[in-house]
């Protein structure tokens, strides 16, 4: 099996969609512990994506992935333009010129972030099983940041008022790795022993 | 209560939040094409004779909405470059690299960057792409703000008002054609010697999300608020405006300390909808409580310099003067919003 760049595609269009409908939901979180602009720099920075994506969207994955970081670094500003944008250009570098990438290339240029995804590909498990446990797993991680004390960014300014908010980064975090999830689930894989 | 902060209705004098920080960009433009001229996409206000050649360029940035910081500070005596964000939002590295490009004279760039994580990553990142286009670039981080707590266990403290009497002293001994490593010395020595606290009456409304950033009942306030509305030390009743000072100025002279005899700058700052009769009511009872403490307020700067929106409040910065910091301080400075011995 393996991962195109239809499908990689799929999956940027589809997460600038739902951060478009969930922008109010992201920003009203980052009001409550931070400065209430996490959604509407994010949804900024995807819009740009897509405008960006249009003219390249037939290229490989690892073009895909570094004009997306590209954009995002160049319109999200604060702390999410460089996170973002420099986890999708470390991606895009992974993957440089390749139409179509295997499984493991693809989750060992998520990586970091995808450590449960890494697991349970090394149990052989496929590609979609994997993603999916990866949103699993940053679902938990995100609803595990409610009790926590911000120690970075402009949430570590309240201490111990930030305890008893979500976080809103790993919120759209997590969101983006359920869309990644159902975008493979949507577009169907190719089974794949000829490269092309 | 998060209903009808929704529904408030947006009472701006913008056209639409998406159009409000060029809007203004080419307001500026119009109205200082004699000190300054505007770029877009990426957005920066760039001194209109940079680059000088040989002279250490100075550049700023960060989110819109403090207006007159950065933009009103570009000119001669002050900085070279400005780069606007969206309100409330660090800048991208491409406007950084492109302002740092723009006034680079050969002599140097310097980066005045606020303390927050969001300025300091998008400004490294800029400094990596100005290197590797050959630039020469130092960094300066501003991080003035005594309200923040528990600041080894935070992102740290918040860079506020020091910020702009950084960038007037600074910009003075650029101009003066210091080096690029004298000029950073300096910068430093500013920060080191500068603390600030700040209040707020009312919230300011960020125009994106169009509803007040933060609650606050009519007769309570917030003390040690940020620049962005982010909540300070503590939520407390409204006092008389003298006691107010009283606790921003004594927190703030006991955090460096300043001692009996030191000669300070005392910059009392509107944070954008507190009127000027008001500021010079808190500098009465700044001075006062710095006579008392033998403190002497050597200059002084009062008025709405470094704001967040529509906010009332105040805040109060001391720096502690030496005759360099005062030697700057007191050049000549020509920009939209600092104007003297021109």
């Amino acid at each position: 099996m393996a991962v195109s760049s239809a499908q990689i595609y799929t999956w940027l269009e589809r997460y600038a969609g739902i951060v478009a409908e969930q922008k109010q939901y992201l920003t009203g979180l980052d009001a409550a512990i931070g400065d209430g602009d996490h959604g509407i720099n994010l949804d900024r920075g995807f819009q740009t994506v897509l405008v960006k994506l249009a003219p390249v969207r037939d290229k490989d994955a690892g073009t895909l992935l570094k004009t997306t970081g590209m954009a995002l670094v160049g319109s999200v500003g604060g702390a999410g333009g460089p996170l973002y944008g420099t986890f999708f250009l470390r991606a895009g570098a992974e993957l440089d010129g390749k139409a179509e990438v295997s499984d493991a290339e693809f989750v060992d240029a998520l990586a970091p972030a995808l450590e449960r995804a890494r697991q349970s590909l090394g149990e052989g498990a496929p590609l979609g099983k994997v993603l999916a446990a990866a949103a699993d797993a940053a679902e938990e991680g995100m609803k595990a940041t409610i009790p926590l004390k911000a120690l970075k960014g402009r949430a570590s300014y309240l201490g111990d008022r930030s305890i008893g908010h979500q976080d809103p980064g790993a919120t759209s975090s997590y969101l983006m790795l359920r869309a990644l999830s159902d975008s493979l689930a949507a577009v169907p894989q190719r089974a794949t022993t000829t490269s092309t | 209560m998060a209903e009808a902060a929704v529904t408030t209705r947006l009472k701006k004098l913008i056209n639409t939040p998406e159009t409000e920080v060029k809007d203004a960009l080419a307001g500026m433009a119009a109205a200082h094409g004699d000190l300054i001229r505007v770029e877009y996409d990426p957005n920066v206000i760039i001194r209109k004779d940079a680059p000088r050649k040989g002279k250490v360029g100075l550049v700023s940035g960060g989110g819109s909405g403090h207006e007159p910081m950065h933009g009103g500070y570009v000119g001669r005596g002050m900085l070279d470059a400005a780069c606007p964000g969206a309100v409330f939002t660090s800048p991208t590295p491409d406007q950084m690299a492109r302002a740092t490009a723009a006034v680079d004279g050969g002599a140097g760039v310097l980066h005045v960057v606020k303390n927050y994580t969001g300025d300091i990553m998008n400004f490294e990142m800029a400094a990596e792409l100005a290197r590797g286009e050959g630039a020469k670039v130092n960094a300066v981080i501003t991080n003035d703000d005594v309200a923040v707590q528990d600041s080894l266990y935070t992102a740290g403290r918040r860079g506020v008002g020091v910020t702009v009497l950084l960038e007037k002293i600074v910009g003075g001994c650029a101009e003066a054609g210091a080096d690029l490593e004298t000029v950073t010395t300096l910068a430093k020595k500013v920060n080191a010697n500068g603390r600030s606290m700040g209040m707020a009456l009312t919230s300011c409304i960020v125009p994106a999300a169009g509803k007040v950033t933060f609650e606050i009942a009519d007769d309570e306030m917030e003390l040690g608020i940020g620049i962005h509305g982010e909540p300070g030390r503590e939520r407390t009743k409204l006092k008389a405006a003298d006691e107010i000072a009283e606790i921003l100025t004594s927190t703030v002279v006991k955090d460096l300390p300043y001692k009996r005899g030191d000669e300070v700058l005392a910059f009392v700052n509107g944070m954008g909808g507190t009127p000027l009769i008001e500021l010079y009511v808190v500098a009465n009872a700044v001075n006062r409580y710095l006579q008392k403490e033998g403190i002497k307020p050597a200059r002084w700067l009062v008025g709405s310099y470094i704001t967040s929106l529509e906010m009332a409040g105040c805040s109060v910065t001391l720096l502690k003067l030496d005759a360099e910091t005062t030697k700057f301080w007191d050049a000549p400075v020509h920009t939209p919003a600092l104007r003297w011995g021109v």
